[in-house]
């Protein structure tokens, strides 16, 4: 392994320009005569919207214009769609109602723009658009998803009944059912996997600019995958054909998927640029991202699990509302369907699974894929189902893992995935290690001495990541293909541009891509750059999101690798007077088999352009090859996370005192890298079961509407983590890469959730679970002996 | 609109603002110094951290007119003028404290402000809660912390904890 190579925890090229602060963040970008939007937004979570008045703020300092539905309407603005068609049990189409970039006639949930003011200044902009006067007529609204499709439950969109987009349903019913019905023992559980904020810490904003010369158009945006948004503003929207728009997605300050979709504001920027023939820049102030961010997760589920007498795993039910909003956001059908039940099996041999996902509408913000997106929720109700079934059977939570872990790849499951490589024993055994699993018993007697209850709890998780076989999402319902293109530049002078239609965002790509790049050509890893994030530059790409950069961007970037290689052999032959076949290339130089003669990387890269050695008939000249890659399988990261957590009697409140997580991740490319993602998507599953948690009032106004609101995990609230790896190469790919972004944020809520269950001796203990929370389940629960 | 003047990582500024303006948006507008970032409108986040006066705090929440005759600092005026990034920020890179980068110089000149007032040896606990003020949502805070203990322990080496550039 050389010191910038595959495996090497290189320091990151990108830190130079953060940690000085140039980093080059939308609202960074300054445009020559920009004006800034300002919108209005409905304070009402349902309402008619009787009257919009801008005549008094129009007059106001610095207005340019004010635009509300009415004029979208009039210049023929397409609605915004969600890209991922789910069929019902019943084979009927999802109900997609409508999603005008601005209300239209009505508005469905708080914040739901109405209007848009766009002025000289921001401040300008605010002050007139405290003046528009929209005259609402107060409709009651429905919030939660289990009542969204009662019978006299407020109809949110006019045409889509019981407010119900879909009764999905996946798996086989009657072997279950029969397999239930021959359990020896069913463990029942009632979960609600509560809505989150994803919270980024840049807020989204978009900057369009209209050039009226050539009728082109410009956005910056803070996007994770600018293609998809210049595909859908163009096709579906309309707002300007492709050719026509350039997105770029500069540093983008954190995504966790909520910067995935296209929203609103950044269509509304684009349309008043063009109309006012002025730059449109807006910036979400964090209530702002609070009220119109996608939210992640939102489900109430009932599962069920079927054991025989030895604890071996017969099937497993569930029935899950899932919350999807006032509208349809870009990918919100897949998340609660074809990420979520597909994942039912766990690490488990399950013979039987039905699933079964209503998705509902309701006046609350959009929800969509969040950090794990429908993963979190698939290993909550699994984990919990499992620990929960081996305390009640008093078999050993390990023991009973073990009894079921699938042994054998590849494994098929009865919910579509076909598990290729994996072992589970592996990382729980390294787990228990590292977490002193042993000593648990002492500590537990000792914490009980001071007052304090401790408890252990695990996740033997599951993802399905490196999103995925375009043939196989094609025929989920995916309105796009999920393979990833990389095209390799290399210079005459031998340096390296890899334009790939990845996104960074916070993962490093531009040092972890570029060790690729060095190790292979055996090139110095300081002559590489990374290029993303720019329609213009980039021929297309799908983005970052489902942990897919490594294992389909990366391939893409190896096969276009392959081509180089074939290609400056042929170069090589010409200058070293010999046979292509002879030519053989390591560590950056080629060299005739058998003989002295040779040629250095740059050398040959020189040739490849001047092309003085051969002629255009025997060979291009030129060295640049491209590379569309579409993965074969999805990749299978699994592992297994081990939270310690010691309770407060008199307070309830928990103290994570030890967290382990170890995850096979397939090939690790840069392993401070990987830890990184780790650390952060622990910090996110830990947030999620102890801290954070939307809350809407029954009116449906966000009551956890800012950061003094909503409990964002803050330095002292988490410990350390051990984190240690395992590995079972992908066989999908030719790296063998699985994916490391989700597996901390979908492997720790159930740990957390385990052990303080384990801890106080009752499995009645929703989300976030609170110091409150826990002192509530605390009374009337009896704690579990020191063993 | 009212003039306002200061110095800014060791240069005189003057500019005309409103008096509703913020100091942040003078750094972010009037300056461009756009390394100084704004996460949220509650002065939670600390994205927005500077030393006004030596001391951290948050730009978001203090007018431009306020820091008249105010030497102020941000991340842009840490490392050394030949271009020697400041211990702190190469700490930073070093244990990886960093990922989208966005409240990274909030941390950074945090981290500087828990040096000054607790010194140069910080165990985890201490960085941890002195980190109040703070939020990633990308690192977990683990090798923030890391990269704090580091820092200020490089600094000591290099002598006293240094003021930033004034």
């Amino acid at each position: 392994m050389s010191a910038t190579g595959i495996g090497a925890a290189v320091r990151r090229k990108e830190d130079f320009r953060f940690i000085t602060g140039q980093g080059q963040y939308t609202d960074d970008v300054v445009r020559p005569g920009e004006t800034r939007a300002v919108f209005v937004r409905s304070p009402h979570a349902h309402a008619k919207i009787k009257s919009i008045d801008v005549a008094a703020a129009k007059k106001m300092p610095g207005v340019v214009d004010i635009l509300t539905g009415a004029d979208l309407a009039t210049d023929k603005i397409g609605n915004l769609i969600c890209g991922w068609m789910i069929h019902s049990k019943d084979g009927s189409p999802m109900k997609m109602a409508a999603h005008p970039a601005l209300a239209s006639g009505k508005v469905n949930c708080v914040g739901d723009a109405v209007a848009v003011v766009i002025a000289e200044t921001m401040a300008q902009g605010r002050d007139a658009a405290e003046k528009v006067k929209v005259d609402y007529e107060v409709l009651t609204a429905v919030v939660d998803p289990a009542k969204a499709q009662a019978a006299g439950a407020p109809q949110i969109h006019p045409d889509i009944a019981n407010n119900t987009i879909y009764q999905w349903h996946l798996g086989d019913a009657k072997a279950t059912n029969a397999a239930f019905a021959a359990a020896k023992h069913v463990t029942k559980l009632d979960i609600v996997n509560n809505r989150l904020v994803p919270n980024a810490i840049e807020p989204r904003a978009a900057i369009a600019d209209y050039d009226a010369g050539s009728d082109h158009l410009t956005l910056w945006n803070t996007s994770q995958n600018p293609h998809v948004a210049r595909l859908v503003i163009s096709a579906f929207v309309g707002i300007t054909p492709e050719h026509k728009l350039r997105v770029i997605a500069p540093d983008v300050g954190g995504g966790f998927g909520s910067k995935i979709f296209i929203y609103p504001e950044e269509v509304v920027c684009l349309w008043a640029s063009r109309k006012t023939k002025r730059p449109v820049k807006w910036v979400a102030d964090r209530t702002e991202s609070f009220l119109t961010d996608a939210h992640g997760r939102d489900h109430v589920t009932h599962a069920e699990l079927a054991l025989d007498a030895n604890g071996k795993i017969l099937a497993l039910r569930a029935k899950t509302i899932a919350n999807l909003g006032a509208y349809m956001s870009t990918f919100s059908s897949s998340v609660p369907t074809y990420l979520y039940g597909t994942l039912l099996s766990g690490q488990y041999d399950i013979p039987s699974i039905y699933c079964e996902v209503d998705a509902v509408y309701t006046n609350t913000a959009p929800v969509d894929a969040y950090r794990g997106a429908g993963r979190p929720e698939a290993t909550f109700v699994v984990e919990r189902l499992v620990e929960v079934a081996a305390r009640q059977m008093g078999i050993e939570p390990t023991e009973l893992r073990k009894r079921n872990f699938i042994k054998t790849f590849p494994h098929q499951t009865p919910v579509i995935m076909a598990y290729d490589a994996g072992d589970y024993f592996a990382s729980m055994k390294k787990a228990l290690e590292i977490a002193d699993v042993k000593g648990f018993a002492k500590r537990k007697r000792e914490a009980a001495r001071h007052g304090k209850l401790r408890g252990l709890g695990y996740s033997t998780y599951i993802e399905a990541c490196g999103i995925a076989p375009s043939q196989a999402v094609g025929s989920l319902g995916a309105g796009v293909g999920l393979w990833e293109s990389a095209e390799v530049r290399v210079n005459p002078t031998g340096s390296v541009e890899v334009l790939t239609g990845c996104h960074a965002h916070g993962q490093g790509h531009e040092t972890t891509f570029a060790q690729l790049v060095s190790e292979r050509l055996g090139i110095p890893f300081e002559n590489v750059s990374i290029v993303h994030g720019d329609t213009d530059k980039v021929q297309f790409g799908m983005g970052t999101y489902g942990s897919r950069s490594g294992a389909v961007g990366m391939s893409a970037i190896v096969k276009a690798l392959d081509k180089i290689e074939i290609k400056a052999k042929k170069v090589a032959a010409f200058m070293l007077e010999a046979a292509e076949g002879d030519i053989e290339f390591k560590d950056g130089k080629f060299t005739v088999a058998g003989t002295d003669k040779s040629a250095a990387w740059g050398d040959v890269s020189l040739n490849a352009y001047i092309a003085h050695k051969f002629t255009g008939a025997e060979l291009e000249p030129g060295l640049k090859e491209t590379s569309f890659y579409d993965p074969t399988n999805f990749t299978f990261p699994a592992g297994c996370h081990i939270c310690e957590v010691e309770v407060d009697i008199d307070t309830g409140k928990t103290d994570i005192v030890n967290w382990t997580a170890v995850d096979d991740f397939g090939t690790v490319i840069n392993p401070m890298i990987v830890e990184g993602q780790v650390h952060g998507g622990i910090a996110q599953g830990i947030g999620q079961a102890l801290l954070e948690g939307v809350v809407y009032d029954k009116e449906g106004q966000l009551v956890s509407g800012s950061f003094m609101d909503y409990s964002m995990p803050h330095a002292h609230d988490l410990p350390s983590f051990q984190v240690g790896l395992t590995e079972t190469k992908s066989p999908s790919n030719p790296l063998g890469i699985k994916g490391c972004g989700e597996a901390g944020a979908i492997a720790a809520p159930a740990a957390v959730i385990n052990a303080i269950t384990d801890a106080i001796g009752t499995e009645n203990l929703a989300m976030p679970a609170t110091a409150n929370a826990v002192w509530s389940a605390l009374q009337g629960a009896k704690p579990r002996q020191a063993a | 609109m009212p003039a306002v003047s200061m110095t800014v990582n060791g240069k005189p500024v003057t500019g005309d603002v409103e008096a509703r303006t913020l100091l942040v948006q003078f750094l972010r507008e009037n300056l461009r110094l756009t390394g100084t970032h704004v996460g949220c409108d509650t002065s939670q986040c600390g994205a927005c951290v500077i030393h006004l006066d030596g001391i951290a705090a948050k730009s978001c929440t203090l007018l431009a007119l306020q820091c008249e005759g105010a030497k102020i600092t941000t991340i842009e005026g840490l490392a050394e003028p030949g271009g020697a990034l400041h211990p702190m920020q190469e700490a930073f890179r070093e244990h990886h404290g960093l990922q989208c980068g966005y409240c990274t110089p909030g941390m950074i000149m945090s981290a500087l402000d828990i040096v000054r007032r607790r010194g140069n040896d910080l165990d985890e606990h201490t960085i941890r809660e002195q980190l109040d003020g703070n939020i990633c949502r990308c690192t977990g805070y683990h090798n923030i912390v890391k990269a704090i203990a580091s820092g200020a322990k490089n600094m000591a080496k290099g002598g006293a904890p240094r003021r930033a550039a004034e």
